[in-house]
Formats: structure tokens, C-alpha cells, sequence
């Protein structure tokens, strides 16, 4: 197998809410100990439903937040021990591509001010220098040159995420975190950006850090997969293995969810998940799962499950399916 | 499909606004029928006129700016095209009503969600309290929403998307209204929750025979609840037809590019590359001449950049607008000219 590109152990990020004068003090676990490896050049999609860390986790694999505890290592060295002198070299090599392409370009800068922006940060070189690399970046993208002095709103939903992309490889970085970023495009607009970071990871050798919500699309772009529910990893394996035969009952139910686009399927028995999901502020205890599974028993709603190997795949799980 | 049976027939809805750059048509020649107990889908991305389509049935597209006009909207033998603007209102919620995206938004923060889910009662059927709380108690339990006596008395923020979407749905089918029209009713939804709102949407259909519009983005949810399918671009419906002749065999470009460019989440990635539609959705003050997805198109021919095909029949039931595909005679078939 490749190198290992950036790694978490028992990574955790919890949020302190309330405490003051009037509320009672809370704590969100939003990542609660996620420990996974990440592999030179290849696309690994992080998935689960809202409020359940994917986000927090992307973000604080970066430094974007600040862990609350665990490490984080990039490409053997310790994020979260650097000083922020120190973590802005290393920013370069890890960018970030943000779900809202509306939200996520200052709407007061031109293209060139954006892409150029990161540039000048990290010491590009000559003002003659950075332009040819803007231009450069938009080619890469597939957007035409002589955009490079028009506005965001000049551009439509699709061409906007081109421009998120091509600042984000400004500094040539060699490890993306894509937080839905194609979530918020029409599906044949989404084709094609999905299709660009493709050529865009053969050519420039990145790795891929995809965060989602739609199963569709990581069981088409995602070399293994990353399940997520509540803070924890329930469960991390082959992109194919997993669709074809989950081994963690949230993950079978998270995939029986998705609606078939053929409606010869639509007869077919298919087990719904019932209820919501719990508050990340009042754990279930035991296995996080437990309220909504089907299949706990006792042990599940007093011992929380330790991830363990199944053949190549991870799972937290007393009772794995088929197993 | 006899008229008995018909609970919606549009033929040639139009939807002008009025704005800096002129007039711009949103909607262009919009007709179709809603058959009784059915689901029929209005599918296309953003733009393509299907929530407008529905705006301009239920008369809620901004005034002034906005100037809507139909051949005939018929509802249920009413025609709609001939009630003013106090008609309408009493149509409205009552005959047909709407669920919204957005439960967090369609609902007022302040006041209890049974109060709210009741108010059509009240402004329709002028029911005492007591009758509409029975009532409101009635449709949570239909909509299954657990613990309904609880949540009669509970703010919106008390409850989760899920059952938010569950009591605008209650609201929605409060009057027992002759057509349900339901606008992306899922897509704020995690996909869990969403399974669990259109299969109560299936059985709601089921058991009391409710017509519905279902508007979305998403080829599955079409696949998995309609019955009879629009497919939209542009302001335009280019394909009509039964759900299962259209994944079979779809035959207006745009629907094939959009089945080919949905990632499955069945079936195994062949290469890297997925099948995608180039360029974007025109603008509507700036269409292109001929056919509306003629630059986008890899089977154009010269007559498609001259001149806009019609709505024309390809089966029994199975319509699209295309020179290449669609047989376009002298006098065009379709529901365009029924």
C-alpha cells in the first residue's frame, strides 16, 4: 500500500455550550476519538447525516480548529504540536474546497485578487510571477483566462466551485479536504466538477479528503469510505466492500435510504431507520446507535463498541451483519 | 385518461416578470393533467421552471412583477383561469395545498404547531376549537407523528426537521384537499428522514387517495414515487411520460443526459469519468434560437438552431420536444394541442 499522507489518533474536538449565568453547561462531542489513516492519492469520502462531526472533523484535521486532544500527523510530523508560524508553512500543502460557492469568494475581489491572494500569503514571488499563475490556475480548471478581472457574481454555481478549486491549488497543496463541495450544483454541473477533480488528482498527485451526505456520489468517486455517525467512525472500509456488503447496521440503513433512480427497484423491501438522530449534547450511552438499531441487545446499551478488523474493513459494531 | 379521472389539466400556462431587461418568459407553453390518486413529477434542475410552475397554479408569484396566464387551469371541472383573486384565496389550502422545503421556515417560530397545522380549519371550515384540536390531533397520528397529544402544544424548534416536514404535511391534507403539491419536500432533509417522509407520502396516496405534484431535483426520489413524469428545461416541459417509459426510454437528449450524469449508487464505478452534460442552463432573457438545448446538444441538427420544436407524441402517453427524436408533424401533437 502507498504512503500515508495525514493521520489522526483519537482525535477529538468537543464544544462548550452554555455554563454562563442562566444555562446549564454542555458539552458537544462533535469528533469524540477518530483515529484513520489516509493514503497517498487516493480519494477518501467521509459520510454521515448533519450534525454528526464530518465537518468538524475536516476542519480540525487541518488546524483550522483546534483539537480539543488526540494528534494529528502530516506526513509524520505533529500538527497539532506546531506554532502558527510553523502550521502556516505546512497550510500550503493543505487546502480546503467549501460547500458554498456563493458564500466562500469575497464578492469585492476580482478572480485575479483571489487566486492571488494565497499566493502573495505564502511568498509566491514577483507580482509578474503571481499573475502568470493565476492565469495558470484558471486553465487548470478549465476556465478561460479573460476572466481573471470579472466578479464572482459574474459567474454561475458550477464555474464559482472552478475558482474555490483553483485557489485552493494555488500554493500546490498535495492534500484536499472537499466539504461538499459539489452538494450545492445541478447534477450535470456536478458531473463535470466531480470529473475535473479527477483529472486534477491524476495530474497534481493530490489526495482527497471528501466529505458528504450523498452516498451516490462517493460510491462513484471514493476509493474507501469513512462512515460517521455521531462523532465516532462506525465504520471505514473499500468503497465497494461497504455498498456491497455493510457490515455496520447504520451504514446498511444509511444505503437503503439512498432513492434508486430506477422504479423497477421501487417494490423492493427496503428496512427504513425510524426515529432521529440523538443529541450530540446528551449521548446515548453504550453504543451510540443503540436508540435507533434494530438489532442492539444489553451489551449494546451498556458497553460502547471498540473499532476492530473484519477482513479489510473497521467496524464499531457488537454485532456486525453477516458476520 | 377520461376528464372524470382528471383531478389537474393545465394547458399552456405562461409566466412572464417583468424586469430591468425586459420581459423574460419563465414559464413557456406549460400543459399537463393530474390524474386522481396519482403522483405526477416536475423534475429539472435550478431554473428550469419547476417551482414556478407550481407559484403560478396556487396564484403566489410576486405581484406586480410577475403576470401569469393559462389557456385553462381546470380543477376538479373549476376553472381556475376564471376566479379572481378572492377565488383563489379560498382555493387555496383548501383545494390545493403546498409543502415547502423548508419546515424551519414555512412555520412562525412563535406560535404552537398544532395552532398552526389547524388554521386552514379555521380560515376554511370555520370549525370551533375543540373540533379543529380533535382534528389536528386526527392528522398527527396520520403522519405519524409520536406522542401527537404532547406535540399539539409544542413550539417548532421543539421538533426535529423530520417531524417538522411531518406536521407540514398534516397541515397540507388538514382540508382533505384535492391536490397535495410538494416542493422539494425532502431535500432539507438527512436521506434517513427523507426515506421515512416519502414513504408516508406513498401511503398517505394510498390510503386516502390524495393527488400530489412532486416537485424535485432528484431523478431517484421521481423514479421511486411518481407515477407519471415533466421533465423541465428552461421553462419548458421536453418529455412527458409514465415513470417507467421514461428510465426505459427516455428520449429527449436532456433526459438522457441527466439519467446518464446521476451517480448510482448500485452500480459499480467503471472508469473515473462520469457521463456529463456539457455547458449550463441558458438564460432566460438571452435563449438561444431554435430549440432551448440546442447548444448543449450532441445530436443537433441545422433545423434545431432555426426553429423551437413542440411537445410531440412519440407513444401512447410518452411525449418530448425534439426535432430528432420526437416525430414533429405540420401540426404538432402533444398536449400542446389537445
Amino acid at each position: 500500500m502507498s504512503e500515508v499522507v495525514l493521520s489522526t489518533r483519537e482525535l477529538t474536538k468537543h464544544y462548550v455550550l452554555g455554563g454562563g449565568l442562566f444555562s446549564r453547561r454542555h458539552v458537544v462531542r462533535a469528533v469524540d476519538g477518530v483515529s484513520l489513516d489516509i493514503y497517498e492519492r487516493e480519494t477518501f469520502a467521509l459520510v454521515g447525516e448533519s450534525g454528526c462531526g464530518k465537518t468538524t472533523l475536516g476542519r480540525v484535521m487541518l488546524r483550522l480548529h483546534e483539537p480539543t486532544s488526540g494528534t494529528i500527523l502530516y506526513r509524520g510530523q505533529d500538527l497539532s504540536r506546531l506554532n502558527e508560524r510553523a502550521m502556516r508553512e505546512q497550510r500550503k500543502k493543505l487546502q480546503i474546497v467549501f460547500q458554498d460557492p456563493y458564500a466562500s469568494l469575497n464578492p469585492r475581489m476580482r478572480i485575479e485578487q483571489i487566486l492571488a491572494e494565497p499566493l502573495r500569503t505564502h511568498g509566491f514571488g514577483s507580482a509578474e510571477a503571481i499573475r502568470e499563475r493565476c492565469a495558470e490556475l484558471l486553465d487548470m480548471v478549465g476556465l478561460s483566462r479573460r476572466y481573471l478581472r470579472n466578479y464572482p457574481h459574474q459567474f454561475s454555481g458550477g464555474q464559482r466551485q472552478r475558482i474555490g478549486i483553483a485557489r485552493a491549488l494555488a500554493n500546490k497543496p498535495d492534500f484536499v479536504v472537499c466539504d461538499e463541495s459539489v452538494s450545492a450544483l445541478d447534477v450535470s454541473i456536478q458531473a463535470q466538477v466531480l470529473n475535473l477533480l479527477s483529472d486534477l488528482q491524476a495530474d497534481l498527485k493530490l489526495t482527497y479528503f471528501f466529505i458528504t451526505h450523498d452516498l451516490s456520489v462517493v460510491r462513484q468517486f471514493a476509493d474507501r469510505v469513512g462512515v460517521m455517525f455521531l462523532g465516532r467512525l462506525v465504520e471505514v472500509g473499500l468503497t465497494e466492500d461497504l455498498f456491497d456488503r455493510p457490515l455496520h447496521p447504520y451504514t446498511m440503513f444509511l444505503i437503503s435510504a439512498v432513492p434508486r433512480a430506477d422504479p423497477r427497484q421501487r417494490g423492493r423491501e427496503r428496512p427504513i431507520l425510524m426515529g432521529d438522530i440523538p443529541s450530540p449534547m446528551n449521548l446515548p450511552s453504550g453504543c451510540r446507535f443503540h436508540t435507533r438499531c434494530p438489532f442492539a441487545k444489553d451489551i449494546c446499551r451498556t458497553e460502547e463498541p471498540m473499532p476492530r478488523k473484519i477482513d479489510d474493513r473497521l467496524v464499531s459494531c457488537h454485532f456486525p451483519l453477516e458476520s | 385518461m377520461a376528464t372524470g379521472d382528471t383531478v389537474l389539466r393545465v394547458r399552456e400556462l405562461r409566466t412572464e416578470f417583468r424586469g430591468d431587461r425586459g420581459h423574460v418568459r419563465v414559464l413557456d407553453n406549460v400543459s399537463f393533467d393530474v390524474g386522481r390518486g396519482r403522483i405526477v413529477g416536475l423534475v429539472g434542475e435550478s431554473g428550469s421552471g419547476k417551482s414556478m410552475t407550481a407559484l403560478s397554479l396556487m396564484g403566489l408569484t410576486p405581484k406586480p412583477q410577475s403576470h401569469v396566464s393559462a389557456r385553462s387551469i381546470e380543477l376538479d371541472g373549476v376553472e381556475l383561469t376564471a376566479l379572481g383573486a378572492d377565488g383563489l384565496r379560498r382555493i387555496r389550502g383548501r383545494d390545493i395545498a403546498m409543502v415547502f422545503q423548508e419546515p424551519m421556515t414555512s412555520l412562525n417560530p412563535v406560535r404552537k404547531v398544532g395552532d398552526q397545522v389547524g388554521e386552514p380549519l379555521a380560515v376554511h371550515k370555520g370549525l370551533t376549537r375543540r373540533q379543529i384540536r380533535a382534528r389536528v390531533l386526527e392528522m398527527f397520528e396520520l403522519v405519524g407523528i409520536p406522542e401527537p397529544k404532547a406535540r399539539l402544544d409544542a413550539y417548532p424548534h421543539e421538533l426535529s426537521g423530520g417531524l417538522r416536514q411531518r406536521a407540514m404535511i398534516a397541515m397540507g391534507l388538514i382540508c382533505e384537499p384535492k391536490l397535495l403539491i410538494a416542493d422539494e419536500p425532502t431535500t432539507a432533509l438527512d436521506v434517513t428522514t427523507q426515506a421515512q417522509i416519502l414513504r408516508l407520502m406513498r401511503e398517505l396516496r394510498d390510503r386516502v387517495g390524495t393527488s400530489i405534484i412532486m416537485i424535485t431535483h432528484d431523478l431517484g426520489i421521481i423514479a421511486e414515487m411518481c407515477d407519471e413524469v415533466n421533465v423541465m428545461y428552461a421553462g419548458q416541459i421536453v418529455e412527458q411520460a409514465d415513470v417507467f417509459d421514461l428510465f426505459e426510454r427516455p428520449s429527449h437528449p436532456y433526459t438522457r443526459g441527466l439519467l446518464a450524469s446521476i451517480p448510482k449508487s448500485t452500480e459499480k464505478r467503471i472508469g473515473r469519468r462520469m457521463p456529463s452534460i456539457p455547458g449550463r442552463v441558458p438564460d432566460l432573457a438571452r435563449l438561444p434560437v431554435g430549440c432551448r438545448f440546442s447548444p448543449r446538444c450532441g445530436d443537433v441538427i441545422s433545423v434545431c438552431r432555426q426553429e423551437e420544436p413542440a411537445l410531440a407524441g412519440l407513444a401512447e402517453g410518452h411525449f418530448a420536444r425534439c426535432w430528432v427524436h420526437a416525430p414533429q408533424a405540420a401540426t404538432a401533437g402533444g398536449r400542446d394541442a389537445s
